[in-house]
């Protein structure tokens, strides 16, 4: 069966979905993808039926379906088999089992098939790596991909068995937590932190707070939120992002925010866990949804916002139910909704919204963009979202862990997570390890462990060559570095640590992440957009053989100016990657040069090979002499 | 002119309006900042970088970045009009750029902007991508292969036309385009029109009108009577 939409087709689903969301232009995240979900792919005729709804141009509405790697605006298969293509995955052997399914499918990767039955194809780290090698299909988790199963799947499609039948055990996704502090430990009873919170604000004296309402221009009489955000200042949490920025801060620059009439604040979870070799949000989303959940809720009633999002991205399409599940419960206890804990005007509410395939959309305000229905494209700052975010409203934006240590600061204060890790990082720090390690999974250590003591206890038995740390927009730091620290006086991360032992490639490593980078740039700017297209180019050359100092040389001049004039992050760090393997494993590189010396860009010989074919010869005076 | 409101701009001291950016600011001073994706009609878009310049010794954008009291600007040094030829040059090499052919040539800010800053080649292997033309409507012509994905024609059509016929949209350099406003995809299933704002802002050689290609002969153009750090401080 081919996947169309016929006029009839589309009337059906389609109703229900714009109803479901009052026909809300910000919401065309959602609308396209459940639409997609109902239809198979995004026709021309169904993208023009979701302008009309929403009232949008429907270039727009165009742009943003375009936008996304996981929205189709051609015909899909049946059967959309995406194979994640981490370096580690690729380490577990991904590429051999791809091409398996490809010939046992007649196809070409990429391609859709004749009967439009299927395709096959590569797409960014689904977070799996702890369960590699991982694939999407229909944008489904499936771990732990072998040769077994890549043939019982071919018969499966073959057969168009529908994927509710496929066996369920490909669908398991495990925890794998190895080691569990602070956060992966709690037995965290669901309301705990906002009574904790609660009950601290009459307990500190209302005086006191009150003063301090007064000095920084606060609301009266509101000592609860005040008390908390004592709280969140004595534990000195910071992002757990990466990039460290303090949370006391962002929140009361949200707080202070003024707000327009009609506007309410916001509260965002960045659950659009990108970075390649992370995956703690997974778990704590998983495992932990309320904790999470809490501490957003706390964030809430520290900041006065009424309206919360978890951005979820799209590779864990898997926990949209669960977590709607446990934001059910959590309204029918009292807390979410109006008047939480009965306390007048506590009102806050939380929904999830799904990603679709966008690495950018980690940038937080990218995120924001696409939570208002636009293509993930970060804005020009300032002004900063904490004073202008999701439609103008003040708003805070902070990662899933950030908001677990945020509630187990309201349960148990302050005082108590800052003598957790070191000065400057307070707390615990989840750690995704994956690569060459024998127990891939995460471990949870108070900042301020070093990367060996984290390598011992992952079990490495291999002599260990590098370990990517926060992934490729990180650092990579070789043999002799192992004995530096995970905080941020040191090695700042989001928690990715990919292990590579002496018998991998750096190359491949570096080869990889460059082809990632140029996928993921959103193309707005254009250093990013052409720069990281360029650095791939030159990484194939290398690969392929036909590289020469020269190419390396470009390499450093790119990267010197995407440095500098790219328009965020990803731009920013693009480089980093070729820049340090090239700094620390430069024999990895030089092996693949023709020459350590200049040579010419241009293969002439290898130019005229369509000549030979043409005209069928091969021998010696087909070919120019001095050139292999 | 108190020190309150100027700043310096390669050592000269540029005065300011609260409000104005650093690159209106140096146009309004008489000084060109090369840009190709502003335009002094339009909120910036912030994409090209062609005017990153260095504010207190930190790399930004020049058409985004609010002029304050006291702030020490370099724009024309030699590192940072080398970054602009090397931002020309993948702009070149990115699309489909064929001057000696190209009915803008002359008129192309793109062009003018390479010759002013010197830009002698492409230096990158080209991508020749495969873009389409869209020579549907009556009086224009799309030629995406110039595109520079500055956006002024979606935000001329949307602000002053009132009529949004582009957007952009995709993702990365294979992905990212302007979207025409039709189900089709063509130009001439909108309602486009010749006299629009939007016809008449492209600074490269993607919309152009029917039939008046050559009515200027070359060597008579815009930029054949003054380079475009002339023009377009004089805009």
């Amino acid at each position: 069966m081919q996947a169309s939409s016929s006029p009839q087709e589309i009337s059906t689903a389609l109703p229900a979905i714009l109803a479901r969301h009052g026909h809300d232009g910000t919401r065309l995240m959602q609308i396209l993808r459940e639409a997609q979900e109902a239809e198979g792919w995004l026709s021309p005729a169904l993208l023009t039926e979701i302008a009309r709804a929403v009232g949008r141009p429907r270039a727009e509405v165009e742009g943003t379906a375009a936008f996304y790697s996981f929205f189709h605006t051609r015909p899909r298969g049946k059967y959309c088999v995406l194979w994640s293509d981490n370096i580690t995955d690729r380490m577990l052997g991904n590429r051999e089992l791809l091409k398996a399914l490809c010939s046992k499918l007649w196809l070409e990767p990429g391609r859709l098939s004749e009967d439009g039955l299927v395709s096959v194809n590569t797409t960014s780290c689904t977070g799996m790596c702890d369960q590699g090698p991982a694939v999407l299909v229909n944008y489904r988790a499936i771990t732990r991909m072998t040769m077994e199963r890549v043939d019982a799947m071919a018969e499966l499609i073959r057969n168009q068995v529908p994927l509710a039948e496929w066996p369920a055990e490909w669908f398991a996704v495990e925890d794998n937590v190895r080691r569990a502090d602070i956060l992966l430990s709690s037995r965290f009873e669901p309301g705990s932190a906002l009574r904790a919170a609660v009950a601290r604000a009459s307990a500190d004296g209302l005086v006191a707070s009150n003063d301090r309402s007064v000095r920084e221009s606060l609301p009266h009489g509101l000592v609860g939120p005040t008390a908390l955000l004592d709280e969140i200042r004595l534990s000195n949490l910071r992002g757990r992002g990466g990039a460290g920025f303090s949370t006391r801060l962002k929140w009361e620059a949200c707080r202070n925010a003024p707000l327009k009439e009609g506007q309410t604040r916001i509260v965002i979870c960045n659950a659009d866990e990108g970075e390649p070799g992370t995956f703690k949000d997974r778990v704590l989303l998983t495992s932990h949804a309320d904790l999470v959940f809490e501490g957003m809720t706390v964030a809430a009633y520290a900041v006065g916002a009424t309206r919360g999002f978890v951005y979820l991205r799209g590779e864990y399409r898997y926990l949209l139910e669960p977590l709607q599940e446990v934001l059910a419960r959590r309204r029918a206890a009292g807390l979410l909704g109006r008047n939480i804990l009965g306390i007048p005007g506590a009102d806050f509410d939380i929904e999830v919204h799904l990603g679709a395939g966008a690495y950018i959309c980690g940038e937080e305000s990218a995120l924001i963009e696409s939570l208002e229905g636009k293509p993930g494209r970060p804005r020009i700052r300032p002004p900063f979202p904490v004073t202008h975010g999701y439609l103008e409203q003040p708003t805070i934006v902070n990662n899933v862990e950030t908001f677990a240590c945020a509630a187990l600061i309201a349960l148990k204060g302050g005082e108590w997570f800052a003598t957790i890790g070191t000065r400057q990082s307070t707390g615990t720090k989840i750690l995704s390890v994956s690569g060459d390690v024998e127990r891939p999974g995460l471990y949870e250590y108070p900042f301020g462990v070093s990367v060996a003591e984290v390598l011992q206890d992952c079990g490495v038995t291999n002599c260990i060559q590098a370990v990517q740390v926060s992934g490729p927009s990180g650092v990579c730091i070789g043999q002799d570095e192992l004995d530096r620290k995970i905080g941020f006086e040191d090695i700042p991360t989001a928690g990715a640590l990919m292990v590579f032992d002496c018998t991998r490639d750096m190359f491949d490593v570096a080869h990889n992440f460059a082809h990632f980078f140029a996928h993921e740039s959103c193309g707005f700017c254009t250093p990013c957009r052409v720069g990281t297209q360029i650095v791939a180019r030159l990484m194939d050359k290398l690969a392929s053989g036909h590289g020469s100092p020269y190419d390396i040389n470009e390499m450093f001049k790119m990267h010197r100016l995407m440095q500098g004039a790219s328009h965020c992050g990803l731009g920013n760090t693009a480089c980093n990657p070729m820049i340090d393997t090239l700094t620390k494993f430069k024999p990895a590189y030089e092996r693949r040069l023709k020459s350590l010396d200049f040579v010419p860009g241009f293969d002439l010989d290898a130019a005229l090979s369509q000549a030979r074919q043409m005209t069928g010869r091969d021998d010696a005076a087909a070919h120019l002499a001095g050139t292999d | 002119m108190s020190e309150q409101n100027s700043f310096l701009l390669d050592g000269e001291e540029i005065p300011f309006s609260p409000g104005q950016t650093v690159i209106q600011a140096a146009k309004a001073a008489g000084k060109y900042i090369p840009h190709l994706c502003w335009h002094p009609d339009f909120a910036p878009h912030g994409s090209c970088k062609l005017c990153t310049v260095k504010v207190n010794g930190r790399f930004g954008s020049a058409c985004t970045t609010a002029a304050t009291a006291g702030m020490n600007v370099d724009n024309r040094t030699p590192e940072l009009d080398d970054k602009r030829r090397t931002l020309l040059q993948l702009l070149f090499v990115e699309g489909n750029h064929f001057c000696p052919s190209c009915e803008k040539s002359g008129n192309c800010l793109l062009q003018a902007t390479a010759y002013d800053l010197g830009m002698m080649s492409p230096h990158f292997d080209h991508f020749f991508p495969d873009r389409p033309v869209d020579a549907s409507h009556p009086d224009m012509l799309l030629d995406f292969n110039r595109c520079i994905m500055c956006a002024l024609c979606v935000q001329a059509s949307r602000e002053v036309d009132g009529k949004n016929v582009f957007a952009m949209g995709g993702r990365g350099m294979r992905g990212r385009r302007v979207i025409v406003n039709s189900e089709s995809g063509r130009l001439a299933d909108t309602d486009f029109a010749a006299t629009d704002r939007a016809a008449n802002v492209c600074p490269v050689g993607v919309i152009l009108k029917k039939r008046v290609g050559f009515a200027v002969p070359i060597g008579q153009r815009t930029y054949d009577k003054a380079p475009a750090s002339i023009v377009e401080v004089v805009k």
